[in-house]
């Protein structure tokens, strides 16, 4: 789960990472007030108004702009709210900006990046810092890898003051710095712990004119496993950030992601899910969605997943393959029975059933009159559902 | 032979009172492993439809049934807790079932595995381990699977049993299958229980059932290049799934162009694996290497 930078920099500066003064705006009015309040009585009129969306790359699409004075701010605050902006992440769709962040503005003497994750080979907390921030840390790992620098945190001891110095070294950082940069980590690991995160990244992470460093951009994405130990995710999570139809999926038990193609998928199992989209290419179709019923779904489950596959207006054929384990046939059978007789059903339909029960939920689908063309395999059924699909067209 | 489990597996559930623990259990005794024990803390003393004592704790369990190994079905926010109890009672073998434990707590439980020699922890959120025939721990259909020679090795649930029912459909039969599951932090991966089958007299050729994310196969190609003597047939699910979408579990996502199912297809053919063309085809393409 994502949430937005100025959420992220609330907890840095909860946990002690050092932040730029700012507030969250709405509205351009509000834009104005904080603004207002940022600059008061400092020296430097200079803020930044910054799109708050979930994706990277912000800067260069046009989202983080750097101006002086109040008016200016809430100028750039009503072009930036409602725009939509397109990053190299948002795909070319974009994404709706509904709020800003207003921040003071501060004179960077250097930029530099700063990230922590769960890295899988080593299965721990990996950090990764490097001397060239500001930019996609991708292209420097592609372009400088010299300049990046890791460590990996026991989780038996946490962060040892010897790693922060080792990566201060290894950064260039001064003595003054390298001690401010010491707490940060401390910090930030503790954060990451605690608030149970899977990614904390901030690009950039700068020092000032006057050697203090600052969180000048801030991404935090939390792991959706522990969310049963933080009710207060709820609060922080952007429903216009998420697929509406993929969170109602989740509502229901469903693991739903939308894809280009014309051919439904309803599935058990995510492997087998991922292998039946891959089958459906195989034979020249275009998977229409990845569809996970999961392990225990009953008959609710699997008629409220046909309502999200047939709410697309691109799907022209549904192929359903379960290979019944725990899930039983004749559940899936009835499922779709009810379905189709709920929803009506005017594309064609490809069932294949095996395992647990499989006799009986063909003999359900066979009696029950409805037009459902019955697969063996998995290959005959994406054979089918690919050229009814293909026959339907012409 | 076979590897992990076999005739003298002595198994606990540890969650057997639960409805997804009770079940499986059920269907364990059906398929004949020796369930000997159950753990739920405060019904110790209580029996498990009459057939399975119930104990307070995995220490006592372990103790008074001589069980050497368990099967988890703990929900998620006290799974870690029971995988490190299982660690501590000294079992060989811990099979933990259950989906969506929070990553944080799978690290602190691979530091402790990482700390000593004698668990070997299986999952998490994996279908388990079965020997056809002998003992199965987990929660796959037994009756698709066959004894025979072919070891099965996946990060997937349901796709496995797919692979499974083809060879069984023609006739190949299985050593062992071991589901390792789909977390990004595991307890057991490929190259670990490929080192199994390598010194599995019993083992002839191996399925190794792979998806995208992570580099758990690029790993298990550099193994099997090196190390690997028998004929291997591998799969990748996921080959037309799109970058930054997590597909059903944790370890399922292509995130800063890693994980892609290309590269690790390519790592496969490198190493001598014969890929199979489509997820249809995996048990002729293990049949084809036999002869």
């Amino acid at each position: 789960m994502n949430i937005h930078e100025y959420q992220a920099k609330e907890l840095y500066r909860q946990y002690g990472v050092p932040v730029p003064r700012g507030q969250v705006a709405f509205t351009a009015d509000e834009a104005a007030q904080a603004a207002e309040a940022l600059i008061g009585d400092k020296s430097s009129d200079v803020v930044v108004v910054k799109a708050q969306i979930h994706a990277g790359g912000r800067g260069k699409a046009g989202g983080v702009k750097v101006v002086r004075g109040v008016e200016k701010a809430k100028a750039a605050a009503e072009e930036l709210i409602g725009k939509t902006l397109v990053t190299h992440q948002t795909g070319p769709e974009g994404k709706k900006v509904m709020r800003v962040l207003v921040e003071e503005g501060l004179a960077i003497e250097k930029e530099y990046y700063l990230a922590m994750l769960v890295d899988r080979d080593t299965r721990r907390v990996g950090v990764i810092a490097s001397s060239e921030g500001g930019m996609d840390i991708e292209e420097v790992a592609a372009s400088r890898p010299e300049s990046i620098h890791k460590c990996w945190i026991d989780p038996a001891v946490g962060l040892m003051p010897y790693q922060a110095r080792d990566l201060a070294f290894a950064l260039g950082l001064g003595d003054v710095e390298s001690k401010h940069f010491g707490r940060l980590l401390g910090a930030l690991y503790k954060l990451f712990v605690d608030e149970d995160c899977s990614l904390v990244e901030v690009n950039p992470l700068i020092v000032t004119k006057e050697r203090s460093l600052f969180a000048l951009d801030g991404k935090v994405s939390l792991d959706e496993n522990a969310q049963m130990r933080h009710p207060r995710w709820a609060e922080l999570r952007d429903p216009n950030e998420e697929e509406a139809t993929e969170t109602e999926a989740q509502a229901a038990g469903l693991s739903y992601i939308q894809l280009d193609g014309n051919i439904g998928c309803l599935v058990n199992g995510a492997g087998l899910a991922m292998a039946t989209m891959d089958i459906i290419k195989h034979y020249g179709g275009q998977p229409a969605n990845f569809l996970d019923v999961g392990g225990g779904a009953n008959q609710e489950a699997v008629t409220q997943a046909f309502r999200i596959i047939l709410r697309s207006p691109s799907v022209q054929g549904i192929f359903v393959n379960i290979f019944g384990g725990i899930m039983k046939c004749d559940i899936i059978a009835r499922g779709i029975i009810a379905a189709t007789k709920e929803l009506g059903l005017k594309v064609p339909l490809v069932v294949r059933l095996q395992g647990t029960n499989a006799d009986e939920g063909r003999a359900i689908l066979r009696d029950s009159g409805l037009n459902i063309a019955p697969a063996e395999t998995m290959s005959e059924g994406a054979e089918k559902i690919v050229r009814a699909v293909n026959e339907g067209k012409r | 032979m076979s590897i992990l489990v076999n005739k003298n597996t002595r198994l606990i559930v540890q969650g057997i009172t639960g409805s997804a623990g009770a079940f499986h259990a059920e269907q364990m005794l059906a398929y004949g492993t020796a369930l000997v024990g159950g753990v739920t803390p405060g019904k110790g003393g209580e029996s498990f439809k009459g057939k399975v004592p119930v104990f307070n704790t995995v220490k006592q369990a372990a103790s008074q049934t001589g069980a050497n190994a368990s099967c988890i079905f703990v929900p998620p926010p006290f799974a870690a807790d029971a995988i490190l109890e299982a660690i501590d009672a000294g079992l060989d073998l811990i099979v933990c079932i259950t989906e969506g434990i929070p990553v944080a707590d799978m690290i602190k439980v691979r530091r402790v595995l990482e700390g000593q020699n004698r668990s070997r922890l299986i999952g998490p959120n994996c279908p388990g381990v079965i020997t056809p025939g002998a003992c199965k721990i987990g929660i796959m259909p037994g009756h698709i699977h066959h004894p025979g020679r072919v070891g099965v090795v996946s990060r997937s649930g349901t796709l496995t049993y797919e692979a499974v029912g083809q060879l069984t459909g023609l006739g190949l039969g299985q050593s062992s299958c071991v589901g390792i599951g789909g977390d990004p932090v595991n307890g057991t991966d490929f190259v670990d229980v490929l080192r199994m089958f390598q010194d599995d007299p019993e083992t002839e050729a191996v399925v190794l059932i792979g998806e995208i994310g992570g580099s758990a196969e690029e790993k298990a190609a550099e193994y099997i290049r090196h190390y690997f003597e028998k004929p291997v047939a591998g799969f990748i699910a996921g080959t037309t799934a799109p970058p930054g979408k997590r597909m059903g579990h944790a370890g399922a996502i292509i995130s800063g162009g890693q994980g892609t199912a290309d590269a690790k297809l390519a790592a496969l053919r490198e190493a001598g694996v014969k890929v199979a063309p489509s997820p249809a085809e995996i048990g002729i393409t293990l049949q084809s290497l036999l002869k």
